[in-house]
């Protein structure tokens, strides 16, 4: 089975945001946010259009910087003042909301281009993969259901297939935490199913914090929930617990 | 018998006294024609004295024989040695008897001698005729005395000198005698009290030959001692050069704030066009800095017209030309949307690199059918000339009425986007192309009417342009990457940010040009906005978000 | 051997480069102009219908060098996605630092006859040489500068705006207002280059009198060597895994980030390799033509070579060497017998390549010579961006 670098024992918090705050051009996305995840954890985080779900996973992996307010991952590690890159290479990995794979590339080179390791120009220019290199791939190409589009270019996959690939994509970086923007968009019934499958299995071994919209797919993940509104955390629990708050019913049934 | 005898004495006496009285007459006119004469004197002495005399004499036609002198028009006629004027002609040089000036004539150029003058004796033949002008009815001419004096400044001509200032209307012309008055005093004169009262009194004078001529009174001379003996003289000139240089600085800045303004305004009116393209539309123009060029030749042909058909009308000319290169470029611009433009949509980069094709295309068609030179194009009279301040600031008219132009436009296109239904359609359009297109407003007729509308006033731009510079197919590229530096330092999408953003680098660009050099400056400035790019990558109204992202 | 979509195998290296069409063309084609040109000019005589003047040896030489200088943008732009134009200036710069080389060797046989200093120093009244100017006499050093001073200037530059994330037309405008800063520069009379008359008069390289028909022949030979060199450093770059980072910038670059990868310092690297091929390519032309002034710095210079790239086909190499050569002949063509028509050309060909034909010549040929009516279009060779990116 796929293992992640986990040093960090279950039960630890691994990220915690506290007070956090961002405004755009006098819009407050981000209000005061305040939210924890465990290590070895699945979070479900859902929330209404505009509840500032995408800003948070901004925040975490360092596109944005907030206005105020502390992210802590792992307990000791500042994330507000690294860039990208290196929140990458610290363990988090971050799927986007629209598929975001390298459409000129196969599906093998986009893995390969994933694929946890030195990161340096140098090495990338005398680079040669490694025996279990090549298996490692071809291990997550099949747990992706895309061994036979192995060497297709990104760009003919389907819509499904390329969220798939990105969630392989994923994996290969051997991240500790995974943040996962609304995996299931665009797919259809029985695709869904299988994403919620997949997750839970990579949830086995990772802490991972999944987004999304669509109900059923969060009552298939079957775990904790949290819900955002206008910024920051309305409520917090199972799905049934959550569903049936009165605060989260006004806000998503409208007044 | 005896009355006969009487009348002898009397008709001798009374010829006598007549002849006697004559005289003078004649020997003024004599005195006149032998210091004439003696001009063709050998050796500069003699000369100067003749001067010297024939200036104290008073008489007509001092004035002309003094001027031919100074233009090397006096000659001596060999054949009889009368002195002459002579002007260059046909078969020769006409001449004409400088005495009496009149019995002219042609001669040729062999029976001519030409009287010698040189510097020294100009200084003089200067300074006599300034003394003799100083009191003409002319007031160019009396202008022009009060200043020669200045030069040589003259002590004799004190006395004239206060005379004329003390009789003087003109307040320009009463300030010159004054300020030569003051340079006399302080120069020439032997109280030192005087002197000092005299540099004080110039002090009020903050022009750079009154600069020099207190820094020449406090320089050294070949013999290590200072030209001025006096040492309290020496403070008061000191105290009196502080105070005109500080003046000198003073204006000096401000004349770099004007230049700097007018070049920010030409700059404004090239980035607005630019700004809503880029900035409202995201399309990258380099064809843009064409559009103005379109607009400055338009300008060239409706004067041209103008000049042919309504010539007295010559100063409506730029109204009617404004409008037209409005039509011309905006015209212009349309088509470039509507034929390559709008292909090309999301993809900035094979934008750039079509409208920079297009802007080779259309220089070579300038080319082709203007040709490759400069074309003059006029100020009309309304905005030629200048408005004085003082003896350091001159505005001129014509950058005056580009500063104003500048800022309605900018006005007007402010009120364009936020108040009309158009600028709420563009605006729309540029932020949601699908929802404005479901909301039944026309992409396409919006898309091409903005294009048009950014080229339009890139040509209004160009008539601008020609009014303070020269009108070639070049014209575009010499201010399109300024325009873009404009834009890109502003911030891209807010008008405001053109403005600043224009202003300040007319401004900056001036206050360098002085120091640096004009190449150097824009060097520094482009330096400058590279490394101001680093900091804000978004110019400095930068709109933040992520729509903006794109 | 298993073959991926780029057509690049993966298995020996030796047979990785030189795996598609093309680039076979390419390689073997390079080498014949190589021999050819120079050997039938020194070997045939002029009746001969193979004979090449000297005219067209001169040619020749310089359509090299171009070449080398749009496989160097192309590298950047085609691979990479940045459009950089302002290469020029990298081009100018190892014009400069050979022909400041040149310039030394004159010695005495210029018209002042002063062993130390060029012409247009004595002509200022200089009474020395400036310390820039010292090492220029030594061949190896001034080669060392031709690679090492249009690199500093893209280090400088790319450290300056990939930092600060400055992408894609900003960037191409930056580089603009760059390379301009570069050519007022040059063109003072004090910065001691020459002014705007540049460096000229050139009299022996190496000990080899640059007019004469062998020299110019070797210089022939070493341009179609450089090129050759060059193409295949790209190409190994390319087909490395730098390279796919490269095109996974290109056409993803927040995606690449998260991935983990520093994009600066990849931008960087390549940016700096591609300034001293552009480099390497401005000293080989110099001895060609037989003068450097400022006017190789003028951003048009730099917008043309964009557009040799584009016409030839970015991100396939040797469609970058295609359009080089087909629009420089072109040019040559056309200056000399419709002047006129020659920037009317060139500005629609500009038009003309973006509107319909934005993958270039090399791309668009396979899907025409493909086509068949109601299938779909063939898949393409090499690296390149999807339409409407």
């Amino acid at each position: 089975m796929l293992v992640g670098k986990q040093d960090f024992r279950d039960g630890d918090t691994i990220l915690y945001l506290d007070g956090v705050s961002v405004s755009f051009d006098g819009f407050k996305a981000l209000n005061s946010l305040s939210f924890y995840a465990k290590a070895g954890e699945l979070r479900a985080i859902i929330g209404p259009n505009g509840a500032g779900k995408t800003t948070m996973m901004d925040v975490v992996t360092g596109k944005t910087r907030p206005d105020e307010g502390a992210v802590v991952y792992k307990d000791s590690i500042d994330l507000t003042r690294m860039d990208e890159a290196h929140i990458a290479n610290l363990g988090i990995g971050r799927k986007f909301q629209k598929p975001t794979v390298f459409e000129s590339h196969t599906a093998y080179h986009n893995l390969e281009l994933a694929l946890a390791g030195d990161r340096k120009p140098l090495s990338a220019l005398f680079f040669k993969p490694r025996g279990e290199e090549l298996d490692r791939i071809d291990e997550v190409l099949e747990i992706i259901s895309l061994t036979e589009q192995r060497d297709r270019p990104a760009g003919e996959l389907s819509h499904g297939q390329k969220q798939w690939l990105e969630i392989g994509m994923l994996l290969m970086q051997s991240p500790e935490l995974l943040l996962v923007d609304e995996p299931a968009a665009g797919m259809t019934d029985a695709e869904t199913e299988q994403t919620a499958i997949l997750l839970k299995e990579i949830a086995k071994d990772h802490s991972v914090v999944v987004v999304e919209h669509d109900m059923e797919f969060v009552r298939a993940l079957d775990t904790r929930v949290t819900v955002l509104h206008e910024g920051s955390v309305l409520a917090e629990g199972s799905l049934d617990n959550v569903q049936n708050d009165e605060r989260v019913i006004e806000v998503y049934l409208g007044r | 018998m005896q009355i006969l005898r009487s009348l002898i004495p009397s008709g001798l006496a009374l010829a006598f006294g007549f002849i006697l009285a004559m005289m003078p007459l004649h020997t003024a006119k004599a005195d006149f024609q032998s210091d004439v004469r003696a001009l063709a004197a050998k050796g500069s002495k003699a000369k100067i004295a003749a001067v010297s005399k024939l200036a104290a004499g008073g008489h007509a036609q001092t004035v002309a024989v003094l001027e031919a002198f100074l233009n090397g028009q006096l000659f001596t006629h060999k054949p009889d040695k009368r002195l002459v004027i002579g002007t260059k002609a046909k078969g020769g040089y006409l001449i004409k008897d400088a005495v009496r000036g009149t019995d002219t004539a042609v001669v040729a150029k062999k029976l001519l001698k030409k009287i010698r003058i040189n510097n020294r004796l100009r200084k003089v033949v200067k300074s006599a005729l300034g003394g003799l002008t100083l009191l003409s009815s002319d007031e160019a001419q009396r202008l022009k005395a009060a200043n020669a004096l200045f030069k040589s400044r003259p002590a004799g001509m004190l006395d004239l000198l206060n005379k004329a200032h003390g009789q003087e209307t003109v307040a320009k012309i009463k300030s010159a005698m004054h300020r030569t008055l003051s340079a006399i005093q302080a120069t020439r004169l032997k109280d030192k009290e005087q002197r000092i009262a005299a540099l004080k009194a110039l002090a009020a004078y903050p022009v750079q030959d009154v600069r020099a001529l207190i820094a020449g009174l406090l320089s050294v001379g070949a013999d290590g001692k200072p030209r001025e003996a006096d040492a309290d003289v020496r403070k008061a000139a000191r105290a009196a050069l502080g105070d005109i240089e500080d003046s000198l600085q003073l204006w000096g800045f401000a004349a770099s704030i004007f230049q700097g303004i007018s070049l920010g305004s030409v700059l404004l009116l090239a980035a607005i066009g630019l700004a809503i393209t880029f900035g409202v539309m995201g399309v990258i123009n380099m064809a843009h800095g064409e559009m103005v060029m379109l607009g400055a030749y338009t300008t060239y042909v409706v004067q041209d017209l103008f000049k042919t058909y309504f010539p007295g009308a010559f100063d409506l000319s730029i109204l009617v030309a404004i409008p037209a290169a409005f039509l011309v470029a905006g015209g212009v611009g349309i088509v470039i949307e509507r034929g390559i433009i709008r292909y090309l949509y999301g993809r900035p980069l094979e934008t750039l690199l079509a409208t920079w094709g297009l802007s080779l295309v259309l220089q070579q068609l300038v080319r082709t059918i203007f040709g490759p030179t400069n074309r003059e194009v006029a100020n009309p009279s309304w905005m030629s000339g200048a408005l004085e301040v003082t003896g350091g600031l001159t505005l001129t008219y014509n950058r005056i009425w580009i500063i104003v132009f500048a800022l309605l436009v900018l006005g007007l296109i402010m009120a364009l986007l936020r108040k009309t239904d158009f600028g709420l359609q563009m605006r729309a359009v540029t932020q949601n192309r699908e929802m404005a297109a479901s909301m039944g407003i026309r992409t396409g007729r919006v898309d091409a009417l903005t294009f048009g509308l950014g080229s339009g006033i890139a040509g209004m731009a160009g008539v601008a342009l020609s009014q303070i510079d020269n009108v070639s197919p070049n014209l575009g590229q010499a201010y399109i990457i300024d325009s873009f530096m404009v834009v890109v330092f502003g911030g891209v999408g807010n008008l405001w940010g053109t403005l600043v953003g224009a202003m300040s680098l007319g401004v900056v660009n001036k206050f360098l040009e002085p120091m640096a050099g004009a190449v150097l400056a824009k060097i520094l400035v482009l330096v400058a906005i590279i490394l101001f790019i680093q900091k804000r990558p978004r110019g400095l109204f930068a709109l933040r978000g992520r729509a903006v992202e794109s | 051997m298993p073959v991926n979509a780029h057509g690049n195998a993966q298995g020996p290296m030796s047979m990785r480069l030189l795996s598609s069409t093309g680039s076979k063309l390419t390689v073997f084609g390079l080498l014949a102009l190589a021999l050819m040109v120079p050997l039938t000019h020194a070997l045939l005589p002029a009746s001969s219908p193979f004979y090449a003047s000297a005219y067209t040896m001169g040619l020749v030489g310089k359509y090299l060098c171009y070449a080398l200088l749009a496989l160097s943008v192309d590298l950047i732009w085609g691979f990479c996605g940045i459009l950089s134009l302002g290469h020029g200036a990298f081009f100018a710069l190892g014009g400069y630092a050979m022909g400041m080389h040149l310039m030394r060797q004159i010695g005495e046989r210029g018209v002042y006859g002063n062993a130390n200093l060029p012409d247009f120093m004595v002509f200022l009244d200089w009474k020395e040489l400036p310390w820039y100017w010292y090492g220029f006499d030594n061949f190896g050093f001034a080669m060392l500068m031709v690679a090492a001073v249009p690199g500093l200037l893209a280090f400088v530059f790319g450290w300056l705006t990939f930092r600060s994330r400055v992408t894609g037309v900003y960037l191409s405008i930056i580089s603009q207002a760059m390379t301009f800063a570069m050519l007022l520069a040059f063109f003072r009379n004090d910065m001691g280059f020459g002014g705007n008359n540049g460096l000229t008069d050139f009299k022996e390289l190496l000990g080899y009198n640059l007019q004469s028909d062998g020299t110019r022949a070797g210089l022939v030979a070493a341009s179609a060597m450089a090129l050759l060199g060059g193409y295949l450093l790209c190409r190994f770059i390319v087909a490395s895994k730098f390279g796919r980072v490269l095109v996974a910038i290109r056409d993803a670059e927040s995606r690449t980030r998260f991935l983990g990868y520093r994009v600066e310092m990849y931008k960087l690297v390549v940016f700096v390799v591609s300034a001293m091929l552009a480099g390497i390519a401005g000293a080989l032309f110099v001895p060609q033509v037989g003068i450097i002034n400022p006017g190789e710095f003028s951003p048009a210079n730099s917008i043309e070579i964009v557009i040799w790239v584009a016409v030839g086909g970015r991100g396939y190499l040797h469609g970058a060497i295609l359009g080089a050569f087909a629009v420089n002949y072109t040019k040559t063509y056309f200056t000399g017998a419709l002047p006129e028509a020659w920037l009317f050309i060139l500005g629609g060909m500009f038009i003309a390549v973006t509107l319909f034909m934005p993958k270039g010549i090399v791309g668009t040929v396979p899907d025409v010579l493909k086509w068949r009516p109601k299938r779909k279009p063939a898949q393409p060779l090499a690296a390149h961006p999807v339409p409407g990116e």
